[in-house]
Formats: structure tokens, C-alpha cells, sequence
């Protein structure tokens, strides 16, 4: 059945937020204001306690956007392997390095920059083998930047106690000291709340935006809700960022109430489930315009950014709810310690990619759940190369979801190194699944 | 006198290691206990053998294998593949436990899937042992975790653990630590009469047997070293120290100290089937699972855990390494790392950079499940060659 389709009004603002994101970091220093980079998962209020001009530069996010520029990607890959980087090692962490080796910097135009603006620091989080350590080597790299990473590796959200909370509270107590003495400037608490208080807006808006993702025909398709997953990853504690996933909740709701669809022809949804091979999004175009078939998401879309009450308390089913934010939850935030304690709960517990890296239950869980909660007809799971922790339990995943009668597909590939991805292979994946399933090819 | 590989004691270490399974049966089947395998080194074992279990080292056979494959991705490290081809082959069907404390995710992997599939194991425990050991809160957290892992432990097995159980596994272990570093402090000498095979043997049979036996027959083959009643066979050439994981393929060994054309001997390996496991003791009484939280926390650290934190921007095992190269007389570093081995990798780059600025040659061999003997053997060759090429030019 044909449905109506539409652009989204607020595309071009979500597109520009992240295009200014790349200049603002680069421009930080002529106004004097602060540049730190890391993780997407870092602690992104805890910087912003040190003022209104200070600017992040988030790895992955920034590794994905290289990895699109194929020819930048390649140019950085093989630089950093020169110096003796393993080609095994995370794609993101890779672009990033040789990035920061070349001395190249790229904006999400395209347009590359140099010098490579050095950050005033690195802090990161530490909870698969690379992060903190990509930004050690990285900050071996720069000759020296300061860096501090979060150990946050204290089990999922389940099992969760005041413990495990107080270790990284902590961690990043001792980081606002250091923030202190590496920037010379004073911490601003309230700064702090309001970044977190922020933080939790933008995860839980991202979380219910998904969650309008269920209906049918669906709003949004993946490759699309890739310029606005981004966001809870690169600023997500900036009050513009809240703004912008405010306006696309209103937006998206509408569209389900009008059934404008993402799809003019929506014959099959599935869900995928990995980072996408990001040189070649085109994957999911072929899929849309060949077999009217729509990702209406993946656990790495929902799951990065987005807050989920996650497994229920008992660790034996996974519930995808947003979460609560401090209002909702009545966690009063008044100081430094209440905010730094609630934005390592609200983290711990309900990021939904924190979860998984505990046992394959929980993403087996997750995985089968989101299937069924989107009604989908499958999943297509990118065997992905570029990295160990988005790879985890994805066999057994597999395993599980076939034997619940559930469709998969496989294929192999890498989500930012292009020299790992053989297109016509996958497209023939493709083609041989649909054909599996009965699924014919749009006329 | 006698040579090392003649010595009673030795043929035990390696009868042990050869033969760990029927070792770990025979003792379930004579005590009555519990055998609970293990995955990382940074797992308390001492809360184990407090409880009258057997903890063993979780390991593999070095045979080719393809019953892994649905299970594991391809780019997981050939070690986790080969643990978990152990289990599906029924090699642990006398297991009745598994656990890991938290180390990188492809032995995670393989821990999940063991744990899942293997139908003999009755419990399994996940430690979520911190990542960031090179803070100063992370004893404290490890503690909180050693407290549930203990009540677990004892609600699985029906048996508390008494301060006095404790004591008495802490001194075993302790005991176990101070044998294994004397030996490797005999490797300092200038002819040493132990290879890195030998300490391989040694230090990989006592992660699969009773600590307390193996003390006794490590005692013993010390002393008869001490008192001088072991004569060295073989030229020592070139001292290498190993870094790298879990290196406890023979061949490798074999190839390296008896294979070669230039005689070469390791005097130390900075890897988790040697120095990494029994370096440094646990001290201090009173507070004893934080004791252990300190021991397991502040010893040489895993590449995993080791990382700038703040106002430390270092790396501890680096300055343990340079230490070691110093006091051992290092000549030349073979960084043995295991394909896919991200925590390795990621330090390898720097380590070189090290390594150079010490000006210590050094050689990087990429291991999988089997060893390309002869391209190794040529390239070892070839570094140890050029090392005395100045020699050509006297």
C-alpha cells in the first residue's frame, strides 16, 4: 500500500547543529574557550561545570564522519598503520588516530582542516578494551594532552548498588579537581546540574522519539535516524540539543498521527543491529528502494544514546521504556555530589548500551524484545569488524533469535574501515535472504 | 649432577601441565571437591581455595579447530577460540564452576558461551573486577566485589568461609608467589639453568594444580638448584624476555631456546602464564579481603587495565618491563602477541617506541592457534643476526 511521505522540517536543523559542533570546536580557542575530547559515552556534563565556552570533540561520532569521507578514511588508516597501529583495532578509534597523526582535521562537509586542533584534555570512559586507551595513545599522539578516563566497567544496571555508583561518583569527583587544575579555571556547579539535567532530556527524548518508531507505517528509517541518533553523542547536555529533540518528538508524533511513513512502500521492516559500515550507508537504500523494506532501528541507534529502563530487576527480561528523568525519578539535584551521582546512575543504569557487555542474556533480551516490539519481520545483523564491543554476542544472538523462528541475515563487513566491505557480496546477502522469505523485489 | 630436565620435579611440572584435566579429575574423585575453572588472572583464587575448591586456569590445546565459529566472530583472539573449542569438545566435563573476573571482551566472549553451553557447570559467576587499576579507588571497589563473589562462593559450596580459611589460602598462594619469583630471580645469573620453557612448564602447572602440592615440589626443585646439583647443557647466547599473553604454547618455546641456529634463551617473560600471575605478594593483615583487593589491583597490570589516569600519565607495566630489562640483562624483547589481542595491540605502538629509546632490539610475532615455525625461526634468526652485525665490521 502506498503511504504519504514527506521530508522532515527539522532535518536541516539537525544537520547544521552537527555541522557547527566540527567549526565551535575548532573555533574554541579564538575566543579563549576550552576544547576536550573523548568518548561519545564520557561524562559529557562534567566538562561543562567549567563554563558556557567549552567545546567537546567526540571520537566515534567523528571516526564515523571519516569513515563516510572514504578517500580521508583511507589516507588516515594507512597513516596511523604506518606507525604501527593494528588494522584489527576499532575503525572509529583508527580515522581518529591517524586523523590526529596527519594533522588533519575534517568537518562534516567534507572539508579538511589543518592543523588537528589539540584539545586542552582527553576525558573518557573506560568500559571495552580500547577507550581509554585510544586516548592515551592519542594523547601520546598530541605530544602530551592531559588525559583522564572513568572506569566504568561495574556490571549492568541491574545489579546496580550504591557501591558500584560511589566508585564512579568518585572517579569523577577526583576528574572535576583535575579539570580544575589542568584548565585553571573554577568549577561552576550549577553549570553542572544544568548540563545534567539536560543530559537526561536529551536521552530520554531520543528514547521516546524511537519509541514512536513502532508504529506503522514507520516515521523515521535508519539511515535517516542516523543524523539524529548523533546528537546524544556528540553534546548532548547543550540545552540546544534538548531544543532540537523536542521539536523532532513533536514532529515525529505527528507524522504517526497522520501515517506519513518513512517509506512510500513499506512491504518489510526489520531491525539491524551493529554500527553500519558508514562508507557504504548505501546498503540500506538498496534495501528501501528494491524491496520497500525499512530499518525502523537497531540496538546501536536506540541503545547508545538513549535511556531505557533496560532489564527489569531480576535480569530476565528487557524493557523498552524510556527512562525516568530526575524529575520522573524524584532525584533531587542541589549540588555537585547529587548531580554527579545521578548522571552515574541515570548512565549505569539505563543506557541501554551499557548493558550488554555483561553477558549475552541481556542482548539477547534486547535484541529479541526490539524485534518484537517494532514489529518486524527480521533482523539484519552486520557482522562487524571494526569493533569487539558492538560484536559481542552477536553469533550467539543469532543463535538464539533463530531458534525463536525469527529471520536473519549476516553479512560481513566493517563500520569505518572501506578497505572491509565487499559491496556486490552483501547485496547478493541481501537478495538471497529476500528471496528466502518470498519477499519480491518492488516493481 | 643432573640437568634441569632431569630433575623428578621438573618431569611433575610437566606431566601436570600435559596432563591437567586427569590431574583435576583425580583430585575431585580423591577430595570429594568441587573444580571451578577460571578465566583471567585477575581472579581471586585464594576465596576459592578457601572454600576446598580446586580452582583451574581455563585453557586451551593449541589444535586447530572449527566447532567455535557459531559462536565466536573470526575477529576474536585465537586463545578465547580455542578455551571455548575445549569446552565444546567435552574437555571439561569435570568442571563444576566457571568464573572470570572482568578482563577483555573476547575472553568474556568465550566465559559466556562456556558458561551457557557446557552442561556440567552448575554455577557460574561473573566478578565485574575494575578496569581502571591505576586509580585510587579501585582496591576499594574491587573489595565490595570480592565480598559478593565470597557469598556467593559460600552459598554454592554450603561452607562459610572462616578468617582462618582465608589465612591459610593467603599463605599458601603467598607462598606459591615467593617460590615462582625465586625462580625467576635464579634467571638472573649470567648461565642460567632454566629456559623460558622450563618456567613456562612451572608456572602454567601451577594455575592447574593444588597450589599446595605444587609449592612443595617447586621447593624442592629450587633448593636442588640453590645447591648448585644442576649443571646448564645448552649455550645461553642471546637473553630475550618475552611480553605478550598467554603464552603457553611449548612450540614456540621449543623453537626459540632449541630450535635455531643462534642460541638464544629467555631470561623473563611480562605475560599471564608467567610473571603477570604471581608477581608481588598480598600483604597486610586484619582486612583481608581488601589485602587481596590491594594485591590483585596494584600488581603488574594486564595492557587492559593499564592506562593514564589523571595526573598519572604513565603506563605501570612499562616501567615494570624497563625495570626488568635492566635487572635480568635483556638483549633482545620478542612481543608475542595473540591475533586480534586489542589490549596488545593497543600498547604495542608505544612499547616499540620504548623499547627503541632503550635502544633494546626487539622483534613483534603475531600468534594464532599454531605457530609458522619456520617463518618465525627465520625472523628470530634474522634479529638476533643483525644484532651482532656490528661485529662483521671489526
Amino acid at each position: 500500500m502506498e503511504v504519504k511521505v514527506r521530508p522532515f522540517d527539522c532535518w536541516n536543523d539537525f544537520k547544521n547543529y552537527r555541522m557547527n559542533y566540527y567549526k565551535e570546536y575548532l573555533e574554541a580557542k579564538d575566543n579563549g574557550g576550552i576544547r576536550w575530547a573523548g568518548s561519545a559515552w564520557a561524562f559529557d556534563p562534567v566538562p561543562q561545570g567549567l563554563g558556557e565556552d567549552v567545546y567537546p570533540l567526540t571520537g566515534e561520532p567523528y571516526g564515523a564522519t571519516a569513515a563516510f569521507f572514504k578517500d580521508f578514511s583511507m589516507k588516515a588508516l594507512e597513516t596511523i598503520e604506518r606507525k604501527g597501529a593494528a588494522r584489527d583495532l576499532c575503525g572509529y578509534m583508527r580515522n581518529y588516530w591517524g586523523s590526529v597523526a596527519m594533522d588533519k582535521y575534517l568537518l562534516a562537509d567534507g572539508s579538511v582542516i589543518e592543523p588537528f586542533p589539540k584539545p586542552d584534555f582527553n576525558f573518557t570512559i573506560h568500559i571495552c578494551c580500547s577507550h581509554a586507551k585510544w586516548y592515551h595513545y592519542a594523547a601520546e599522539l598530541e605530544g602530551g594532552v592531559p588525559t583522564y578516563a572513568v572506569d566504568i566497567s561495574v556490571g549492568p544496571g541491574y545489579t546496580l548498588d550504591d557501591k558500584k555508583i560511589e566508585y564512579v561518583v568518585r572517579q569523577l569527583e577526583d576528574a572535576v579537581t583535575w579539570m580544575e587544575k589542568v584548565t585553571g579555571r573554577e568549577y561552576d556547579d550549577e553549570l553542572l546540574i544544568k548540563a545534567v539535567e539536560n543530559e537526561a532530556k536529551s536521552m530520554t527524548l531520543w528514547a521516546k522519539i524511537c519509541k514512536l518508531n513502532q508504529a506503522e507505517p514507520a516515521p523515521m528509517e535508519e539511515k535517516s535516524m542516523f543524523s539524529f541518533y548523533v546528537l546524544t553523542l556528540i553534546r548532548r547536555s547543550d540545552e540546544r540539543v534538548v531544543k532540537l529533540y523536542e521539536q523532532l518528538y513533536r514532529e515525529v508524533e505527528n507524522r504517526v498521527k497522520k501515517g506519513i511513513g518513512a517509506l512510500t512502500y513499506e512491504q518489510f521492516r526489520f531491525v539491524t543491529d551493529n554500527p553500519p559500515p558508514w562508507p557504504f550507508l548505501k546498503v540500506y537504500r538498496y534495501l528501501e528502494q528494491n524491496y520497500g523494506a525499512v530499518s525502523v532501528g537497531s540496538i546501536y541507534t536506540f541503545g547508545l544514546g538513549a535511556a531505557w529502563l533496560g532489564m527489569d530487576e531480576k535480569g530476565e527480561n528487557w524493557i523498552w521504556e524510556p527512562a525516568p528523568t530526575p524529575e520522573e525519578a524524584g532525584f533531587e539535584i542541589h549540588d555537585r555530589r547529587s548531580a554527579l551521582w545521578w548522571t552515574a546512575l541515570f548512565n549505569l543504569k539505563y543506557r541501554a548500551s551499557w548493558q550488554h557487555e555483561y553477558s549475552h542474556w541481556v542482548r539477547k533480551q534486547e535484541t529479541y524484545q526490539m524485534v518484537k516490539d517494532w514489529n518486524t519481520d527480521a533482523i539484519i545483523m552486520h557482522l562487524n569488524r571494526g569493533c569487539e564491543l558492538w560484536n559481542m554476542s552477536t553469533l550467539e544472538v543469532r543463535d538464539y533469535l533463530v531458534g525463536k523462528g525469527i529471520p536473519v541475515a549476516t553479512y560481513e563487513g566493517n563500520m569505518a574501515d572501506p578497505r572491509e566491505f565487499d559491496e556486490a557480496r552483501t547485496f547478493n546477502v541481501i537478495d538471497s535472504f529476500m528471496q528466502s522469505l518470498g519477499i519480491e523485489k518492488l516493481t | 649432577m643432573v640437568t634441569v630436565d632431569e630433575l623428578p620435579e621438573m618431569k611433575k611440572f610437566i606431566e601436570w601441565f600435559e596432563n591437567r584435566h586427569e590431574y583435576a579429575r583425580k583430585w575431585k574423585e580423591e577430595t570429594g571437591g568441587k573444580v571451578v575453572g577460571y578465566f583471567c588472572t585477575y581472579m581471586p583464587e585464594e576465596i576459592m581455595y578457601a572454600a576446598g575448591i580446586l580452582p583451574v586456569r581455563i585453557l586451551g590445546s593449541h589444535e586447530p579447530e572449527s566447532i567455535t565459529r557459531p559462536y565466536l566472530h573470526d575477529m576474536y583472539c585465537p586463545f578465547c577460540h580455542d578455551t571455548l573449542a575445549q569446552a565444546l569438545e567435552g574437555r571439561y566435563d569435570y568442571l563444576d564452576g566457571v568464573t572470570i573476573a572482568q578482563s577483555c571482551l573476547h575472553m568474556r566472549q568465550s566465559y559466556f558461551s562456556f558458561a551457557d553451553r557446557v552442561e556440567n557447570i552448575e554455577w557460574s559467576y561473573y566478578l565485574p573486577f575494575p578496569h581502571g587499576v591505576n586509580n585510587p579507588h579501585a582496591a576499594d571497589f574491587a573489595k565490595h566485589e570480592f565480598e559478593k563473589f565470597k557469598k556467593s562462593v559460600e552459598e554454592w559450596t554450603g561452607k562459610e568461609i572462616a578468617d582462618g580459611d582465608l589465612d591459610k589460602a593467603i599463605e599458601v598462594y603467598n607462598k606459591s608467589r615467593e617460590l615462582l619469583t625465586k625462580m625467576f630471580e635464579l634467571r638472573k645469573a649470567d648461565e642460567p639453568v632454566l629456559t623460558g620453557l622450563h618456567a613456562m612448564y612451572i608456572v602454567v602447572s601451577s594455575q592447574v594444580v593444588d597450589k599446595a602440592e605444587h609449592n612443595q615440589v617447586l621447593e624442592s626443585f629450587l633448593e636442588k638448584i640453590e645447591n648448585g646439583e644442576v649443571e646448564n647443557d645448552r649455550e645461553i647466547g642471546t637473553r630475550l624476555m618475552l611480553i605478550g599473553s598467554e603464552d603457553y604454547d611449548a612450540e614456540l618455546f621449543r623453537l626459540i631456546e632449541y630450535g635455531m641456529s643462534y642460541p638464544a634463551t629467555f631470561v623473563f617473560e611480562e605475560n599471564c602464564t608467567g610473571s603477570r600471575y604471581f608477581w608481588g605478594l598480598v600483604e597486610g593483615d586484619g582486612d583481608r579481603l581488601m589485602a587481596l583487593a590491594k594485591r590483585y589491583v596494584y600488581r603488574v597490570p594486564c595492557p587492559a587495565k593499564d592506562w593514564a589516569r589523571g595526573d598519572f600519565f604513565g603506563r605501570r607495566r612499562f616501567q615494570f618491563i624497563e625495570d626488568v630489562i635492566k635487572k635480568w640483562n635483556v638483549e633482545a624483547v620478542i612481543i608475542a602477541q595473540m591475533k586480534f589481542c586489542d589490549p596488545h595491540e593497543l600498547d604495542i605502538p608505544s612499547l616499540r617506541e620504548m623499547l627503541d629509546k632503550m635502544g633494546v632490539r626487539h622483534l613483534h610475532l603475531e600468534l594464532d592457534l599454531t605457530q609458522p615455525v619456520g617463518q618465525f625461526r627465520t625472523r628470530v634468526e634474522a634479529m638476533i643476526e643483525a644484532m651482532g652485525e656490528e661485529d662483521l665490521f671489526i
